[in-house]
This record gives structure tokens, C-alpha cells and sequence, in this order.
């Protein structure tokens, strides 16, 4: 990284193209309303068309996975909740995965329901804040007000269960700490047989908008062999047209049991992803209702295994990862038989999915690399660590 | 009577009006930005401004003060002076329009110690007033280009650069649409226009269908709006020209937007919707109409058309530049040529021709609307899409 070099503002030439053209090279961030975060990517364009991006990351690194190594198992799950930390509980949710995986727990049934529920209503909401983010990355201010209004709601339903809103640390080694509120399944309910219509809303607002139509298809094509060359997971490689999904592919707690679709698109563009997002919300409203009904016809029960008091997985290593709103989010457990992790490396999908970002935003506009950053969907906590 | 008749007549009450435009200018447009936010808050469920004043209504007036008092930050490295100029070439022209904008007709006031005084609702009536909005609202373009290059900032450069671009592309359908309606008035008077709407018993909304769109949408281009904002589109180009400029400068291109904006609604009244007439204004038996006042009238149709320029920048995701251009050049220009000539064969017919031409406009847009909706309710919002229920795995397999 040491290489970049350039002031923020000032005008300088950097050298000729191949046609004699003057290039310009721009700073994109860290600092910048549509990175998302602290993403910095540096532009060569040509006018406005982008010559080569190159994102420079790292201004949010907090050493999380040393960090870690540090902290005894139960603590810490309060740090996954700062990698993503628009979707905590998908966090929560893969780390405690691959700790019960080489404890070998069984997990009630009970806890599964409410931990699907949990993960689903994460990624409503994150799919919520992605729409709005890329809708008013792409000059359109309304859906972002919209999906707010539905995302507070989630937020409070978080609130409600578990006290926090953002990181909510819901989750814990061999099931749940808490138990539901009263009146929390009826509220979530009342909510999610809403949520259909509101989705409707917002389509009615972006998706057979001409403008919005011109700015998105065929912007940023990522083909579905690019795809698997970078690595990347979730709703970019659906888009493509791989029906890859974790919870139907790799699956873990309840969801076998669940009846919800895939969906996918051929066009691997940015409308067709922004589809798959809007498609992937009614299913997760699907999935809710069916937990809905299962925990209400289920009111009782465990929602914790048998953990020992001391969690100390035997030494060994394992792999676990949930399909979290971004892609495939992973963990890797290296256990030397202590009670802290040996080491724990998070396979983040913001960060492999970002990888894809030069090679998508090569030849388009300045503009597009705006709508290129919001279809990707990243978060800087987990792409930084 | 001391005073002289043209003292009075050249100098005194051109003075008064000239006091009076700009003061209102200004005040318009200050609270044109509270309109702006409470009407984008009504379409995005929040509340909007609602702590200064009643309703919020003294919101523009806080924003005001507090941005004189801001420090006015200047980069190390720009152009000083040049960038002392931009924000004053952009507001003096859109302030000068005003001079010319019909908002009423002429009426007649008793004034203790003056006797009667006949004078209009407008600072000047020039002869070619028409081209006189044209050449002027030209000149801010200029604040604009300068005003980003003169800041040393990459991001204002391609602001300014996008900006040069996209004004000078829309002045032509902007100027075709003008013209148009020049035609079918035989005036470049802007008050003469107004008149003319008169005599030929409508507005010329009915032959000037396509003019008027052109005109808007280009007016909307003009004054950097969405869904054509991209000289200062915040999130690819930070605040696009204007990204250096803080404190009043910042406040004074801000405000000139909001200015610009009347000026072109008002010009749209006074060319296609009548100015100051009521609704059909040759209909006696409409004459009850007339109890609203004209100037009172011409304000409602202006506030009518800012409130659209509200409503698309609460519905309309940006252009991007290209797709900009390409709409100006390969849509727009070719169309206004288009309607230039229709306009021009049937106003040589005079009244008639014009009657011709605004009821086949008018039926065609009917028509073409019915169907649109038709087909738009006939096809599924969406294609379906490919569900996949069973595993991927087994499906790559």
C-alpha cells in the first residue's frame, strides 16, 4: 500500500495513455459520501471514464481476529458483532457454528427456530439499508426514508429480544441466551405480513423506473466464472445465475426443514442483483412466517444444549459459515485445547466480494463506480477486520 | 407636485421596483428551500424543518444567518480572485431576470403626495425581453465552470466540466422551445406573450404541448436539478462545483439555484400557461375567476410548477453523464427542430392553424397516454424469476 502517493485535491498530471491522452488520478475516498464507509479507492480516469481502480483498504483495521486469540470463547462473540455490523446476528450466528462443530453440541430445536428468525430479520434489514444506500448513491433520496421506517422496526424487535439494536451479541455457544419476550412473535408477525407490501413500495418507486433501469443494466457485469475465480458468494453470484446459497447447500440448523426458493437472474448486472435482493426479502419474510408458526406452536422449550461450563473444544480445527445478506461468511477454528482461540480467521464476504471491484468498474463512468460500490454491498468493519 | 413626471416615471419608481425585485428575490427563494423541505418530507413519512418559528417556517432564516456567520474557507491553492468571482457571476444574472418576469399587468395606485400612479407588476417591459432572459440566465453558466475550476479541487473541476457541458447542450431545445412560442405570439415581449394569449382566446399550452415539455425538462437541466444534477450530484462528485466553497459564497450559489428555478417556472407561466390570465380567459361565463387577482394568479402557477421540480427530485433516481448528453442531443434537439417547423407552418395559418395543431397535440397525447397506462397495467411488474428449490450442489452436479 506503501506505493500510493498523491494529495487529496490537488491537480497534476500523471502521465500520457497510449493514445497521448491526459489521465487524471483521483482519490476516492476514504473520506467520500458513497464509499461506505472509509474505502479509499484510487481512480485513473480518463474524463470520466475509469482507466484502473484500485481500492486501498485498511483504515478501519482493528487487528480483530489477534484480538481474538486473546479473548476466551464466549468472549468473543461480542467482537463478531463489529465485523458486519449492519447484520450482528448472522455474525453471531457462524462463529458460534464452528465452535459447536468441534465441541460436536447438539442444539435444541427451539433455539434453531429462533436463531433462523433472528438471521432472517438481519438480513431484511440488511437488504433495507443496502437499498437505500444504493438508491441514494444513485441520486434517487425516497426508497432510503421508506426502508428505514421498516428497518426501525426490526430494530426495535432486536431491542425488545436482546436490549441492543445494532450489536446484539444474541447468540451463544450451544444455543441462546434469552428467552423471547411476551407478545414478541405476535409483534414480529404483525410485521412481517406487512413487510410484502412494503417491499412493493419500494419496487414501485426503482424497479420499472426508466432512469433507474438506464443507470443499472448492464452496469458492472460480473459473469458467474469471474465470480467463482474471485470467490465471490451471495446475492452478486446469484445474479449471475448459480443457485448458490448456503442455507441450501451447506445447511445448518433448521433450515432443510424451511420452504423457501433461491432466487436467481442470467444478467449478473446490477439490475439483476438489485432484483435478487428484492426477491431475497420475500423469501426471508416467507422463512419468518414459517418461524413465526413454529415458535408460536411451540412455546416452550430448551434454547440452550448441554455446554460445559468451561468451553474448551478439543484440538483440531473446523470450518463453519452461514449465508449471511452479503455472501458466504465463514470461520475457521484452529483449537489447541485452551479455553482462547489457537486462531480464528473470518472468511468475510465484503472483503471478496470487493476484490471484484477493479475488474468491474473498468471502461464504465465515474457514475457507475457509485453504483458498482452499492451493488456490491459492502460493510468496511468486515472487510478490515 | 414637485416631481416632476419623469423622475418620477424613469427614476423613482424603477428604483422602488429594482429594491423590491431583488428583496424578493431573495426571500423567495430563501423560503422556497423551507417549501422544498417540507414538501420532501411530506413525500418521505418524516416531518421535515418544524422547530424554528411556527411550523418551522423562520427555518430559512436560521440557515440564513448561520451561514454568513460560517468562515468562509478558501483552498491554499486557488485561484483567489476568480474564485471570489464565481459565486457573484452566478447570482448577479439570476437576480437581473427578475427585471423582465410578468407577474402582473399594469394597474393604477393612489399614492398621498404623488396623486395616481399607473405602473405594472413587472420592473421592465422590454421589447425583447424573451431574448433578454435567454442572454443573461446564460451568463451563470460561466460562475459555474470558473467557480469549479478556480477551487484546485479534482472534484469541482469535473463538476464545472459536467456542468459546461450540460448547460450549453440544454440552452439549444431550451432556445427551440422559446421560440416556438415566439412564434406563435409574434412577440419577443414577454408581456406582449402574455397578451397575446389573450387575444388568441388560450393558452398557448394548447399548440405549444411539445414546446412546454422541452422547456421544462431542459429548465430543469438548466437550473441543476435532479434527475439532471450532476454538476454537484453528491455522491460521485462530493458537491460536484461547489465543493470548495463554504459559508455565504456556498449560500449564494445555493440560493441562485432556488432563484433560477422561479425564473424558469415563471417564464413557462408567462409563455405557455397565460401569466397572469385566469383559465380561459375569454369565457364570460369563467368570469367569477377574475375575483382572484392576476398577480395572485401567476404565483399559483409558478408555485405549481416548483412544486413539480419538488416532486421529481423526490421520485427521480440522476442521469449519468452520458446518458445526459445523449438525451440532449439525440432526443430533445431533434425534436424541438421537429416542432419548431409544426409550430411555424401552423402559425402561418394565424389563429386557426394554431387551433389545429392544440387539438390534434392534445388528442394524440390522450391517446398515447391511454395506451401507455393500458400496456403498463397488462404486463407483471417483474419477470419472474428462476427458483431453484433443491440444493445447489446437486443442481451443478
Amino acid at each position: 500500500m506503501s506505493e500510493i502517493v498523491g494529495t487529496v485535491g490537488a491537480v497534476e498530471d500523471s502521465g500520457d495513455t497510449m493514445l497521448g491522452l491526459r489521465e487524471m488520478e483521483l482519490n476516492f475516498g476514504p473520506q467520500h459520501p458513497s464509499t461506505h464507509g472509509v474505502l479509499r479507492i484510487v481512480l485513473k480516469v480518463d474524463g470520466e471514464r475509469i482507466v484502473s481502480a484500485r481500492p486501498d483498504i485498511g483504515y478501519l483495521h482493528r487487528g480483530t481476529e489477534k484480538l481474538f486469540e486473546t479473548e476466551t470463547y464466549p468472549m468473543v462473540i461480542p467482537h463478531t458483532d463489529r465485523l458486519d455490523y449492519v447484520a450482528a446476528a448472522t455474525n453471531n450466528h457462524a462463529y458460534v457454528l464452528v465452535v459447536e462443530k468441534l465441541l460436536g453440541l447438539e442444539i435444541p430445536k427451539r433455539a434453531q427456530y429462533i436463531r433462523v428468525v433472528l438471521d432472517e430479520m438481519q438480513r431484511v434489514s440488511s437488504h433495507l439499508l443496502w437499498l437505500a444506500t444504493a438508491a441514494i448513491d444513485l441520486g434517487a433520496i425516497t426508497p432510503f426514508f421508506y426502508t428505514f421506517r421498516e428497518r426501525e422496526v426490526i430494530l426495535d424487535l432486536f431491542e425488545d429480544y436482546c436490549g441492543a439494536r445494532l450489536t446484539l451479541n444474541c447468540m451463544r455457544v450451544g444455543g441462546l441466551e434469552e428467552e423471547l419476550t411476551p407478545g414478541w412473535i405476535e409483534k414480529l408477525r404483525a410485521f412481517t405480513e406487512d413487510l410484502g407490501s412494503k417491499v412493493d413500495e419500494y419496487e414501485e418507486l426503482l424497479t420499472e423506473n426508466r432512469i433507474w433501469k438506464q443507470r443499472t443494466i448492464g452496469v458492472g457485469i460480473l459473469t458467474t466464472d469471474r465470480c467463482i475465480a474471485w470467490g465471490v458468494t451471495g446475492p452478486p453470484l446469484r445474479a449471475s445465475g448459480l443457485a448458490w446459497d448456503v442455507r441450501r447447500a451447506l445447511p445448518y440448523e433448521c433450515y432443510p426443514e424451511l420452504d423457501f426458493e433461491i432466487p436467481t437472474r442470467k444478467n449478473a448486472d446490477t439490475y439483476d442483483r438489485y432484483l435478487v435482493r428484492i426477491a431475497e426479502m420475500r423469501q426471508s419474510r416467507r422463512i419468518l412466517l414459517q418461524g413465526c408458526d413454529w415458535l408460536a406452536a411451540n412455546p416452550t422449550g430448551e434454547i440452550r444444549g448441554k455446554v460445559p461450563r468451561v468451553i474448551k473444544p478439543p484440538a483440531g480445527d473446523a470450518y463453519a459459515s452461514v449465508e449471511s445478506p452479503k455472501g458466504e461468511l465463514g470461520f475457521y477454528l484452529v483449537s489447541n485445547g485452551g479455553n482462547k482461540p489457537y486462531r480464528l480467521r473470518v472468511r468475510p464476504p465484503s472483503f471478496i466480494n470487493l476484490q471484484a471491484l477493479p475488474e468491474m468498474a473498468q471502461g464504465h463512468m465515474v457514475s457507475d463506480l457509485v453504483a458498482i460500490i452499492g451493488t456490491i454491498d459492502i460493510v468496511l468493519g468486515e472487510v478490515d477486520r | 407636485m414637485d416631481i416632476s413626471e419623469s423622475v418620477l416615471n424613469y427614476f423613482l419608481i424603477p428604483a422602488v421596483k429594482a429594491v423590491v425585485v431583488v428583496i424578493l428575490v431573495a426571500t423567495a427563494a430563501g423560503i422556497l428551500t423551507y417549501i422544498e423541505r417540507r414538501t420532501l418530507a411530506f413525500l418521505q413519512v418524516r416531518k421535515g424543518p418544524n422547530r424554528v418559528g411556527p411550523q418551522g417556517v423562520f427555518q430559512w432564516v436560521a440557515d440564513v444567518v448561520k451561514l454568513l456567520m460560517k468562515e468562509d474557507v478558501v483552498p491554499a491553492k486557488a485561484q483567489h480572485f476568480i474564485h471570489f468571482l464565481a459565486p457573484v457571476l452566478v447570482m448577479v444574472p439570476g437576480m437581473a431576470v427578475f427585471a423582465v418576469l410578468p407577474w402582473g399587468p399594469e394597474f393604477t395606485m393612489r399614492i398621498p403626495g404623488l396623486g395616481k400612479i399607473t405602473t405594472a407588476w413587472y420592473a421592465a417591459d422590454l421589447n425583447v425581453s424573451l431574448l433578454l432572459v435567454l442572454a443573461i440566465t446564460s451568463i451563470g453558466v460561466y460562475g459555474i465552470i470558473l467557480g469549479g475550476w478556480a477551487s484546485n479541487s479534482k472534484y469541482a473541476l469535473l463538476g464545472g466540466l459536467r456542468s459546461a457541458a450540460q448547460l450549453i447542450s440544454y440552452e439549444v431545445p431550451m432556445g427551440f422551445a422559446v421560440v416556438s412560442a415566439i412564434l406563435m405570439a409574434r412577440s419577443l415581449s414577454l408581456v406582449e406573450i402574455v397578451e397575446a394569449q389573450r387575444t388568441h382566446h388560450m393558452w398557448f399550452i394548447l399548440p405549444g404541448l411539445v414546446s412546454f415539455l422541452l422547456y421544462f425538462v431542459s429548465g430543469v437541466a438548466e437550473t441543476n436539478r435532479i434527475p439532471f444534477d450532476l454538476p454537484e450530484a453528491e455522491s460521485e462528485l462530493v458537491a460536484g462545483f461547489h465543493t470548495e466553497y463554504s459559508g455565504f459564497r456556498w449560500a449564494i450559489f445555493f440560493l441562485t439555484e432556488y432563484a433560477n428555478m422561479i425564473t424558469i417556472s415563471a417564464v413557462a407561466t408567462a409563455l405557455f400557461f397565460g401569466g397572469w390570465l385566469r383559465p380561459f380567459p375569454s369565457v364570460k361565463a369563467l368570469a367569477f375567476l377574475d375575483l382572484i387577482p392576476p398577480i395572485l394568479w401567476f404565483v399559483l402557477k409558478v408555485a405549481a410548477f416548483l412544486f413539480v421540480y419538488i416532486w421529481f427530485r423526490g421520485t427521480f433516481p440522476r442521469y449519468r453523464f452520458d446518458q445526459l448528453m445523449a438525451l440532449g442531443w439525440k432526443t430533445l434537439i431533434p425534436i424541438s427542430l421537429g416542432n419548431v417547423v409544426l409550430v411555424a407552418l401552423a402559425a402561418l395559418g394565424g389563429m386557426r392553424g394554431l387551433r389545429i395543431l392544440g387539438t390534434v397535440l392534445w388528442v394524440v397525447a390522450a391517446g398515447a397516454f391511454l395506451v401507455v397506462t393500458r400496456l403498463r397495467t397488462a404486463k407483471p411488474p417483474t419477470a419472474p424469476l428462476v427458483p431453484v428449490p433443491v440444493g445447489a450442489r446437486k443442481a451443478e452436479a
